[in-house]
């Protein structure tokens, strides 16, 4: 190790943004024909690293050499002309454009404007890896395993050969993992440097020849994948040694809650996102719901919040009595209307479960900000229900008065379940709860649900780490191109079931 | 009576500034800048043609030792340079200051109005004029010098041929505009920018460069439909508040044509005959009714804007980030 | 890959700002109309060749100079305020409705309609109420029709509400010729001038504190109406985010659709004050152009009705005070666009140091971080 020069080295990179230090005298190398792995929790500033590298952000102080030499790279521009490649997680593409125009966007290559020699290149580039690319292919009419390769075949068009990923796995089907995995390896090969930024212990340990591991904006170190393993990786990210066991109580009680059969839905480009999924969600149970991201996850939590158009099918709503209530074509209004107590925490907090730029008592009267005939809104509840969140769930922030995009990913997430567990529901459902939040935030949240569980609430988790689940759910419903391709027991299951149900249809809707 | 040979022409000088100021307005549009002051741009390009040229007619000893490319000239770069400032304040504000563009827009179009009207009523104090405005005459004898044969061509001559310059050079203009938007790299990088910034940003384009550039190009286009109006079609009579709401409707046009200049050709046209429909119109007594006609162009927008709402196809929208400011470090 | 020279450090860095005082905010803000009124005075000096302080002399003496001036001041100031306080509901809802103009000019229609038409064919008072209730419906019309396509279809609202401003001023035009007066004339002259029929009361001697009185009540009103109550908070949800405003049951359409009924009513009194209160006619021109510059007062004024006093009161007095420059030196009457713009200018550009931060620095400072980097 100690012969090779690396191709970049990085020296006491500080970022800040306001007043949260992202990266903090950072030191990074990195070596050509290598993978490295840059491990570290959320929130532990590997993106922000790997932007400064890429220029989409400028360092506050500290310095960047590649190949020995002293460089400042001021923009994404100054980024490429150095060789060096990002594909960010959520991708850098123009929509309207086609695959080729993107690939070329921006470049200034000798001759005229030719869009054809351009796709002559790219299919070279595609034969040379072995990947699928339509250069004509209109970007909103793609997949994202394919909007992915799009950004790969971009980069390598570029000539970069520092080529970072961040997270590239999370939208993608195990065989599209593998299949990427076996180019990145071939790309090592070939000499290329590469990085890629994840969270993920088995990736690291499948894929990277090197780890770099980052701690609250911190550099802890680096070593040889060889030499080292999940555990001491977990403890050096986290700081502290880590008990990775998740309680998961007895279910009290159980008695069928929600009641879903036949569900389908279409999107608005009435591309069919569910097709006749029929479950059981009981009282007093964790039903979890796993699958490749997209498979209708979000569809089906909107579906019964009442956010969603269906096309088929019924949700029915089952009291202590036996009673039934329908659902389907009633939104949330009307679903609160008619006496059924149901939160939701949705994945995108900021945009829809909060809104940012209004304080915490302000965002907890979003939902009881109807209640009384009165004209006029109750201020004085919704604050005492936010100091009474802020007490309860620990979350740390200057007040009540400020506003939630300014509190930190798991202060906000405290926030949102907070509200939603604050009106005693029946129902609970939560989307990608622990998503962005650092260990001991995730801690608080899957306590915060057993206890809800305890009260006997049905809680609905999907989830999209498999560990997880499969320690907190006591049902798994998994979910593939939106349909039911198995139910499972949570106590007993294996990870390799689940992972096989997640990419194909077996097993039928049996409930086990 | 109703002669088209008589109504064309007429539509298409109606249409020539709307031309200008839709070109110019689409071509900053497509760099993600909604530039509401158009209609002020359009102003300051007039006022500044018609105060560079007051200037170098006053500079002759008489009226016949006009010459006839500093006429032209002068107004010209005049107009291009007043239009030049306000396209560059609009971006220095909205894109290195990153303000509000609609309040931006529209504080322009205030400055702008009465900037025109401002210098226009100075120069006429000037002049002593006894009518409160103030003619050019001479200037504009080259601006609206028509092709060669055009009066001998009979009725082909009359509506192809008859008009100024500049007329043919907002066609042109368009064309030009329309090509370099579709086919060419920097058309790709510029929809890029107007699209979606960041992704033009992290491709290594200078995404400020390009806002820059569009959007004081634009102005300067539009700038010229201000000089056109008052030279050509108004015969150099420059009068305070005659240019109008023409600055609007070439906003509304640029929705109108679905982004595209090409189009636009024919679109401002259309506008320019509807625009004086009401003229050609028989009403006999009833002349309220002529105040209805003038009503057409704004009502054939509003149904344009619902109709392409309603279809609502992916190729005919805004550009996506228009109206936003861009910052690289937002998060 | 090897570049000829390399890069240097860029000399000025921008990055957003966290929270910052109320008292820093408004420094910035005094700084900035400061600064403004000392580019305005040098304009002006260079165009009249007077000193800058008797400059403000004479705009101080143009809005305050006189009783009258001060009640026009105080009249101008009231319609503006009206006007603004009609477009906020809808800013804050982030629909931009930049149709007042309009909005304003068939409220003033509908008045005229029922002081033309009904005149000594109703006892007063009722052809009163009815002025104040057509002018509301037809405003409220003219802002609920964009608001309806919106909801609906999410037609553009800029353009349709711009689109509708013309419409509105052509139908004006039709009506003036249709009631001429005398004919052939082209205008409408003082409606009712001998009966006073339908015109507005006058309180005491005061010909225009009727107005202000109204637009006080306006003022208070949606300051609770924004602030206090379900439908205000709403607005505000649905402006902040509408996927949010969807997620907790809020009908988004009905938000909108009922808010720019507001908006449009409201815009409907300020014509019904024009036409009906002081006017007492109409003309294509009567709003002035209010509807754009209540774009710039309620923004300014960061959507606050309170501050909004201060805020139009400031374009106000520029623009009282411009044109009396304008008098006494002889200049446009134009002149006072200028200065507002040049203030705006400096008010919109102000913003960014409120929520941004430029970071200098110098070259050295850049070796030395180097060098202390190398020596680790």
């Amino acid at each position: 190790m100690e012969h090779k020069i690396p191709a970049v080295k990085m020296r006491d990179i500080t970022k800040t943004f306001g007043q949260v230090v992202a990266n903090d005298k950072v030191w990074l190398d990195i070596y050509r024909g290598e993978i490295l792995a840059l491990l570290g929790e959320n929130g532990s500033g590997k993106t922000t690293l790997m932007n400064m590298l890429s220029g989409i952000y400028f360092p506050d102080s500290g310095t960047i050499t590649i190949d020995g030499r002293d460089v400042v790279i001021r923009s994404p521009k100054d980024a490429f002309d150095l060789g060096i490649g990002m594909i960010h997680q959520h991708f850098k593409l123009v929509d309207v454009l086609s695959a080729a125009e993107n690939i070329i966007l921006g470049l200034k290559e000798e001759g005229g404007f030719d869009i054809q020699a351009a796709t002559k290149r790219i299919r070279e580039i595609c034969d040379t890896y072995g990947f699928e690319v339509d250069p004509d292919q209109k970007i909103y009419n793609m997949s994202v395993s394919q909007k992915q390769t799009v950004e790969i075949v971009k980069v390598l068009y570029r000539g970069a050969d520092i080529l970072i990923l961040d997270e590239p796995t999370a939208v993608l089907t195990p065989q599209e993992t593998d299949r990427l995995f076996a180019i990145l390896r071939n790309m090592r090969d070939a000499g290329k440097a590469i990085v890629i930024i994840t969270h993920k212990m088995h990736e690291v340990e499948e894929l990277s020849d090197r780890v770099a591991i980052l701690r609250q904006g911190q550099f802890v170190g680096d070593m040889l994948t060889s030499t080292t393993n999940a555990q001491e990786m977990t403890n050096l990210m986290v700081g502290h040694p880590v008990e990775l066991n998740i309680e998961r109580p007895e279910p009290v009680d159980p008695k069928p809650r929600i009641e879903v059969k036949g569900l389908t839905v279409r999107d608005m480009d009435g591309v069919l996102k569910l097709q006749d999924v029929s479950f059981t969600a009981r009282s007093g149970e964790i039903l979890g719901i796993a699958g490749i991201s997209g498979s209708g996850q979000k569809e089906l939590l909107e579906a019964i919040a009442g956010l969603q158009t269906v096309e088929a099918g019924s949700i029915q709503y089952i009291e202590d009595d036996g009673s039934g209530e329908e659902l389907i074509g009633k939104d949330p209004l009307s679903i609160a209307e008619l006496g059924v107590s149901l939160s939701f925490v949705p994945e995108d907090r900021l945009g829809m479960g909060l809104v940012g730029n209004m304080d915490l008592a302000e965002n907890m009267m979003l939902r009881s900000f109807r209640r009384g005939r009165s004209p006029f809104t109750d201020r004085k509840s919704p604050r005492k229900l936010a100091e009474q969140v802020v007490r309860e769930l620990e979350v740390s922030t200057p007040g009540i008065g400020t506003p939630v995009r300014r509190l930190s990913g798991g202060n906000v997430q405290k926030v949102l379940v907070g509200r939603e567990i604050s009106s005693a529901p029946t129902v609970l459902l939560t989307a990608y709860a622990v998503r962005g939040l650092d260990i001991n935030s995730s801690y608080t949240i899957y306590d915060l649900i057993n206890r809800q569980k305890e009260r006997g609430v049905a809680v609905i988790y999907v989830g999209e780490d498999l560990d997880v689940l499969l320690q907190l759910a006591d049902r798994i419903l998994v979910l593939c191109g939106g349909k039911v391709s198995g139910i499972v027991d949570g106590r007993g299951a294996k990870k390799r079931e689940v992972g096989m149900l997640m990419t194909r249809l077996g097993g039928g809707n049996a409930d086990e | 009576m109703f002669e088209i040979t008589s109504f064309f022409p007429r539509a298409v000088m109606q249409g020539v500034p709307l031309l200008f100021g839709s070109t110019g307005e689409t071509l900053t549009e497509k760099s993600g800048n909604l530039n509401l002051g158009i209609p002020g741009v359009m102003y300051v390009g007039a006022i500044s043609g018609v105060i560079g040229a007051f200037l170098y007619e006053q500079s002759l000893p008489s009226p016949d030792a006009i010459n006839g490319f500093l006429a032209i000239a002068t107004p010209l770069v005049c107009s291009l340079a007043g239009s030049l400032l306000m396209g560059l304040l609009y971006c220095f504000l909205t894109v290195t200051l990153r303000a509000n563009q609609n309040v931006t827009g529209l504080a322009m179009t205030t400055f702008g109005v009465g900037f025109g009207n401002f210098f226009g009523g100075s120069l006429i104090k000037l002049t002593g004029s006894e009518v409160p405005s103030i003619a050019l005459s001479a200037t504009s004898s080259w601006f609206s010098r028509s092709l060669p044969f055009a009066d001998k061509l009979g009725w082909f001559g009359e509506m192809f041929l008859s008009y100024g310059f500049l007329a043919y050079l907002s066609i042109i203009t368009a064309f030009i505009a329309s090509f370099i938007i579709k086919r060419t790299r920097i058309g790709l990088n510029l929809r890029a920018v107007g699209e979606n910034p960041n992704t033009a940003d992290a491709a290594g384009i200078n995404v400020v460069r390009y806002k820059y550039v569009a959007t004081c190009v634009g102005s300067m286009i539009a700038g010229l439909g201000g000089l056109y109006y008052v030279m050509d079609y108004a015969s150099g009579v420059w009068s305070n508040n005659a240019f109008g709401d023409r600055g609007w409707l070439a906003i509304a046009l640029v929705i109108f044509t679905i982004w595209r200049p090409n189009i636009g050709v024919f679109a401002s046209i259309l506008f320019g005959g509807l625009y004086i429909l009401y003229l050609f119109m028989q009403t006999g007594e009833n002349l309220a009714l002529k105040e209805l006609y003038k009503m057409l162009p704004y009502v054939v927008t509003i149904i344009v804007l619902i109709i392409t709402s309603m279809r609502n196809k992916r190729e005919n929208q805004p550009p996506a980030s228009l109206g936003l400011s861009y910052f690289r470090e937002e998060r | 890959m090897l570049m000829n020279k390399p890069n240097r450090v860029p000399l000025v860095h921008i990055s957003k700002r966290g929270a910052i005082k109320w008292y820093a905010v408004l420094a910035v803000r005094i700084a900035a109309i400061l600064l403004a009124l000392i580019v305005c005075a040098v304009v002006t000096m260079a165009l009249t060749g007077e000193n800058p302080l008797s400059i403000y002399a004479t705009m101080f003496k143009g809005a305050f100079g006189t009783s009258r001036k001060i009640w026009n001041l105080c009249q101008n100031l009231a319609l503006l305020l009206c006007v603004s306080l009609a477009v906020t509901p809808a800013f804050k809802m982030k629909f931009w409705n930049i149709g007042a103009e309009g909005q304003v000019l068939i409220g003033g229609l509908a008045t005229a309609a029922c002081m033309i038409c009904l005149a000594d064919k109703l006892p007063n008072w009722l052809v009163i109420i009815l002025m104040i209730v057509s002018s509301i419906v037809a405003g409220a019309i003219w802002g609920g029709i964009p608001a309806l396509f919106k909801a609906k279809w999410n037609t553009n609202e800029t353009l349709f509400t711009l689109m509708m401003n013309y419409v509105a001023t052509q139908l004006v035009a039709y009506f003036v010729i249709v009631w001429e007066m005398p004919k052939g004339s082209g205008k409408i002259g003082i409606i009712n001038q001998s009966t006073e029929f339908g015109w507005l009361p006058q309180i005491g001697d005061y010909k225009y504190l009727l107005n202000i009185i109204v637009v006080a009540v306006i003022v208070i009103a949606m300051y609770v109406y924004l602030n206090y109550t379900k439908h205000g908070y709403e607005i505000s949800v649905v402006g902040e985010s509408e996927r949010t405003a969807r997620y907790v049951g809020i009908k988004v359409e009905r938000v909108i659709i009922r808010t720019m009924l507001l908006s449009g009513a409201v815009c409907g009194i300020a014509g019904l004050l024009l036409v009906g209160g002081t006017d007492h006619t109409i003309t294509t021109t009567i709003a002035g152009g209010r509807g754009f510059t209540a774009v710039m007062v309620s923004w300014m004024a960061k959507f606050n009705p309170v501050v909004m006093i201060l805020t139009s009161f400031l374009l106000v007095f520029l623009d009282r005070g411009a044109s009396e420059i304008s008098t006494v030196f002889g200049l446009n009457q134009s002149f006072s666009d200028i200065l507002t713009g040049i203030i705006l200018f400096f008010i919109i550009g102000s913003e960014f140091f409120i929520s941004y931060k430029i970071n200098f620095r110098s070259r050295s400072e850049r070796e030395a971080e180097k060098e202390a980097a190398q020596n680790v």
